[in-house]
């Protein structure tokens, strides 16, 4: 490999990003809508799990990414349907669904342990756009899906910022009970952002056992899920920041392995521990999450105000 | 507000369902039991417990083999379905006396968090033998089991050695204690037997389980211009990344070729089953006594996965000799001159160190390119 390491390091980085991508977009839209969802890791496994089975059984990794997609999207709409229909706490559904979402992919995956996937993502280089130099070896020689990435980041950041959907949708985020008056469906609105949120975090599930590490593992979503709600906030609910945070988060442990790996090479940087690195973004998030604290500064960024809070239209 | 209760409903009732498909385990020890009590009085429970899930490729999928071989080979025995994931808290306690309870009266604890949950409930219970992996307590009705991993290692180490062109071998290590540390010595010196000009550089995930991010480990040893992949993980990732890359690995735990067919040399593994079936007998023939048992290659415990279809028939000679000196008992991995990373001797000439010794390695032998880290 003759490419500079920092190169190696920040194409690892955006492979690395890529699941946590998916699953923070997803949840990006959902808390757009004012639905915290805490069950991403469970949606993430139980995307994981059905697009390695339905790889395994068709032998088309794309249809793995429909099932995971599917399967992801029938896991927002349990969530869709506790917090929003019911209203019931969404912290506590959240927390069910990851519990209930680990389980369930493990008890599917069962009989399929150990079977490589017969049709795996493979890197596929975007003519022209890879020979930029550098850039073209960090963005553009990956695999599909990758791509697929970035091309929710613009319509998700078109979708919810340049549109009258996400107009409605940040309304409903911010006061239904306004966005109510004013004829927007609140349910509805919900009910998509949530179940598009589940889908895109079962595709980020699917990412890692179709292409990332391509096999079914019990649990091998490993905490990413969690990782990508801490990311939304390092985010501030904003897609292209959650695309740099994406990288930032997954690259730290890459840039912690080459480090090791470089030894003495690596000068001064070799007395710097990686459990330090690895902590790093969560440091980041905290100190994200204590600035945007303060109500101006969640009015400028866009917290959205009615997070976490069930809409009852007779309580109004 | 009955809609509130019909959400605190349903979230119950998904909860309940996970519950139950967690429980579902003992649920079926509970059949079991009846059915003992109608017609097979006299057959004997044995139990496990996982700290993973069985279905991880790794740790807990080896001794879910053991546990099958047990069940096959050994007649006049119940086995209870395995309680899997069990955490390395309190909780294991709550989880070995409804063991107990049920009737199990051999119990196969198999990692090292259970070690105080073990003592605890096995005091309270002289009639049930407790058997625990990997730990250092015993008692008169607990006895400790573990197997010398460190033999086939070695022995992967003089594959690796013989096939590295670039002398740098990358070894993705778990996280820094005794067995890992002792893994990659054994490993290492292995390499330099046939090997003297190699180096094993090591990189620390502090992960047992995460395929994406110890495949992330593996890669960024490649770039360092590693061309053979070792790892201590339960996690093919590792292998993979030597695959993707065109280079080569040894797997860890079990037969990993599946994953990796083009890459994986051969590993180490893990074969509980002939000690479980042993060990289940001699207490059903009223002969076993509490040990502390550390089993060598000799006994079968460890092996080597079968080779991939890469490697020479000379070096499977090399390996072989070796390991016949190893069985033989004429020979250990650890037997002197040994010096550590810094040229300082560590093993005099012709002594082996002793168990103790091994159980507690925390330096790297010559050949390492690493540091260990502070826990």
């Amino acid at each position: 490999m003759n490419d500079p390491l920092v190169v190696v390091i920040l194409s690892t980085a955006v492979i690395a990003g890529t699941p946590l991508l998916f699953a923070a977009l997803g949840e990006i839209l959902a808390e757009r809508s004012g639905v915290l969802n805490l069950g991403v890791e469970g949606m993430m496994l139980v995307g994981a799990v059905s697009g390695y089975i339905a790889t395994l059984l068709t032998g088309n990794h794309w249809a793995g990414v429909l099932a995971a997609l599917a399967a992801g999207g029938m896991m927002g709409m349990i969530h869709a349907f506790i917090s929003v229909s019911l209203r019931g706490n969404q912290v506590v559904s959240g927390l069910a669904l990851t519990i209930f979402g680990t389980g369930l992919s493990a008890f599917l995956g069962k009989s399929y342990i150990g079977q490589p996937v017969p049709d795996v993502f493979k890197p596929v280089t975007v003519p022209l756009f890879s020979q930029i130099p550098y850039l073209g070896k960090i963005f553009f020689e990956h695999d599909a899906l990758v791509y697929l990435s970035y091309i929710f980041v613009i319509v998700i950041w078109v979708l919810v910022f340049k549109t009258r959907w996400g107009l409605n949708l940040r309304a409903v985020g911010e006061n239904p009970a306004a966005a109510d008056s004013m004829g927007i469906p609140v349910y509805l609105t919900r009910y998509i952002s949530v179940v598009s949120g589940g889908m895109l975090a079962g595709l980020g599930g699917a990412y890692l056992s179709l292409a990332y590490a391509p096999t079914w593992l019990e649990n091998m979503t490993a905490g990413r899920g969690w990782i990508a709600v801490a990311l939304v906030i390092f985010a501030v609910w904003h897609p292209w920041k959650a695309l740099v945070g994406s990288y930032i988060f997954g690259g730290v442990d890459a840039l912690g392995f080459h480090i090791q790996a470089m030894g003495e090479k690596a000068l001064f940087l070799k007395d710097v521990s990686p459990f330090f690195l690895q902590m790093l973004p969560y440091i980041l998030t905290i100190i994200v999450l204590i600035l945007v604290t303060s109500e101006t500064k969640k009015r400028r960024v866009g917290t959205p105000a009615a997070l976490g809070l069930p809409y009852d239209r007779e309580e109004r | 507000m009955y809609k509130k209760v019909l959400a605190l409903i349903t979230v119950l009732l998904l909860a309940v369902t996970v519950l139950a498909g967690c429980g579902g385990g003992e649920d079926k020890a509970a059949t079991g039991q009846q059915g003992e009590d109608k017609s097979q009085g006299e057959k004997t429970k044995v139990a496990f417990i996982y700290v993973g899930p069985a279905g991880d490729a790794g740790w807990s999928y080896a001794h879910d083999q053991g546990r099958k071989y047990l069940e096959e080979n050994v007649p006049g025995i119940e086995v209870t379905p395995p309680l899997e994931s069990v955490p390395e808290n309190a909780d294991a306690e709550q989880v070995l006396e409804n063991l107990v309870q049920n009737g199990n009266k051999i119990i196969f604890a198999t990692s090292y968090g259970y070690m105080d949950s073990v003592e605890k409930v096995a005091a309270k219970h002289p009639d049930v033998v407790f058997l625990h992996c990997s730990g250092y307590k015993v008692a008169e009705n607990v006895g400790t089991y573990f197997g010398r991993i460190y033999q086939p290692r070695y022995l992967s180490g003089i594959v690796a050695g013989k096939t590295t062109k670039s002398n740098i071998i990358g070894y993705v290590a778990a996280h820094p204690i005794p067995e890992v540390v002792r893994g990659i010595n054994a490993f290492t010196l292995g390499v330099r037997s046939v090997n003297p000009e190699a180096t094993v550089k090591v990189v620390w995930t502090k992960t047992w389980y995460d395929p994406a991010k110890e495949k992330d480990a593996a890669k960024s040893l490649l770039t360092q211009g590693a061309d053979v992949i070792a790892q201590h993980q339960d996690t093919p990732g590792p292998m993979q990344a030597a695959e993707e890359a065109g280079k080569f690995g040894i797997s860890y735990n079990s037969d990993m070729r599946e994953f990796a067919p083009n890459a994986v040399l051969t590993g180490p593994v893990w074969n509980w089953g002939p000690y479980y079936a042993k060990t289940v007998q001699a207490v059903l023939d009223g002969t076993w006594k509490s040990e502390q048992y550390w089993g060598p290659m000799g006994d079968g415990i460890v092996d080597l996965a079968p080779y991939g279809d890469m490697v020479s028939d000379e070096i499977k000679a090399l390996v072989d000799a070796k390991k016949q000196e190893i069985v033989n008992g004429t020979w250990d991995v650890f037997t002197g001159p040994i010096k550590d990373n810094t040229g300082q001797e560590r093993v005099a000439a012709g002594e082996k160190p002793t168990d103790k010794e091994l159980l507690e390695m925390l330096w790297f032998v010559e050949g390492v390119d690493g540091t260990i880290p502070q826990e």
